[in-house]
């Protein structure tokens, strides 16, 4: 499986990335870790005329926490992320999510940006950032902008980013709340059959004063699950409320049948993991 | 589209090839540089057996075109081992029956070497989490994963020189 012909760049700063992706225009294509695109290019599913690797671009590739906020450069790998202890200290739930991705191999070499910009329904950061209500910063050729996490996803590959942007860094403030992602899958290095992102803070009157909900792989975008979470503020977190925002949660959902099993089941794991997932967050507060 | 001169550092050795882009460094290094050890199973990132180490990580090398592999530094089961004188891990696959048809052996080695490099005293459960990018369509992994402990002890006796 060899791909098809490409001419391949190497810049070493970002305003050259987006220069040359200026350029080239709509025959070339950015790569970053490169373990979407790579096989899809192996299977002749795309074939761009040009590559655009940013892995020379050091300035992408940092973790930084300061006045409450993460930031994460786009070519930050997940085995990165999970190494990371300042992260581990700010936003918990990131080491356990990266560490659900694919296989150890995959996670050397995957990045946070490609994740997050690809519009894959499977990948497990976009719904989790939709959680921690990330932001993503996109250089293009008419200067820097930044998208929510929960306005970026139109479609199974269609994103709010522009041809000509390169997604650049990702931001999201400090989460210390209780958190879980729960993931359901036929193995290790499968996309998820379901899967939830749940943040749960709770107040010093014991209510619930946080709450984050978000699904990924059961629509052909990640879910946000606004009422959901409303429910649990207003009525507090007990077992008729989670059932009611489960319930809403499942309202929202449009699996399809595939080869992870039929929509039913994965309506039925989805609500099982996302009860599990909610469990967990509270009881980590 | 033209050949560019790749360089690289496999196994202690500058090396060069000439390689289009769009060659995956495993075609590389099996064919041009003759380094067989690492395999082609799936050619789609699933199966681990071309898992070369480079730089320090394991890498599916089925899934990077040589060309990023530039100037890089890379270990193979070559560069571990040799018939003379095996590696720790090499002699606990052969005393554990850790291999049947010996198809995985060379990536799930690679893996494994890399794996007791980052935690020299893993867990049972870390062995299987850490080699879960690697797979066996023989063993059930049981004796890979009793290999994979035993080297663990013995690279972590006093004596023992890696």
């Amino acid at each position: 499986m060899i791909p098809g012909r490409f001419e391949y760049h190497q810049p070493e700063t970002l305003p050259a990335a987006v220069a040359l992706l200026s350029d080239l225009g709509e025959d070339a294509r950015v790569i970053a870790g490169g373990h979407s695109l790579i096989p899809m290019m192996k299977l002749r599913l795309a074939m761009p005329e040009h590559l655009i690797d940013l892995r020379a671009i050091g300035t992408l590739r940092h973790i930084t926490v300061a006045d409450g906020q993460v930031r994460i450069g786009a070519m930050t790998t997940q085995a990165e992320i999970i190494d990371s202890g300042a992260l581990q200290q700010s936003a918990p739930i990131l080491r356990e999510t990266s560490l659900q991705i694919a296989d150890p191999q995959v996670r050397y070499a995957g990045t946070i940006g490609g994740n997050v910009a690809n519009g894959d329904p499977g990948n497990d950061m976009p719904a989790l950032m939709q959680c921690l209500d990330a932001s993503f910063k996109l250089q293009g050729p008419s200067g820097e902008r930044e998208v929510a996490a929960r306005e970026f996803y139109e479609a199974a590959y269609f994103t709010a980013r522009d041809d000509l942007e390169i997604l650049t860094e990702i931001l999201f403030p400090v989460s210390t709340a209780g958190y879980a992602y729960e993931k359901q899958k036929r193995k290790i290095g499968d996309y998820a059959t379901a899967a939830a992102a749940v943040l749960l803070g709770k107040g010093a009157d014991g209510n619930c004063n946080h709450a984050a909900i978000a699904l990924t792989n059961l629509a052909d975008t990640p879910i946000y699950c606004e009422e959901a979470c409303a429910q649990l503020l207003q009525s507090g977190v007990n077992a008729a409320s989670i059932q009611s925002a489960v319930q809403s949660a499942m309202g929202q959902i449009e699996p399809v049948d595939d080869n992870r099993g039929p929509a039913e089941f994965k309506k039925h794991a989805a609500a099982v993991i996302l009860k599990r997932a909610i469990d967990i967050a509270w009881s980590r507060n | 589209m033209s050949k560019t001169t790749i360089k690289l550092n496999v196994n202690g050795q500058s090396v060069e090839a000439q390689a289009e882009p769009r060659e995956l460094l495993i075609h590389v290094l099996r064919e041009q540089l003759q380094i067989t050890g690492p395999h082609i199973g799936c050619e789609t990132s699933h199966c681990g057996a071309c898992t070369v180490d480079i730089d320090g990580k394991s890498i599916k090398s089925c899934t990077l075109f040589a060309i990023q592999a530039q100037g890089s530094e890379i270990t193979t089961i070559e560069g571990l081992g040799n018939p003379d004188k095996l590696h720790v891990l090499q002699e606990k696959f052969k005393e554990h029956h850790g291999l049947q048809c010996g198809y995985c052996t060379p990536g799930m080695i690679t893996r494994a070497h890399r794996l007791l490099e980052e935690n020299p005293n893993p867990t049972e459960e870390d062995v299987r989490f850490g080699i879960a990018g690697n797979l066996c369509r023989c063993t059930g992994y049981q004796n890979i994963v009793k290999a994979v402990m035993a080297a663990a002890d013995e690279l972590n006796q006093p004596e023992a020189v890696a």
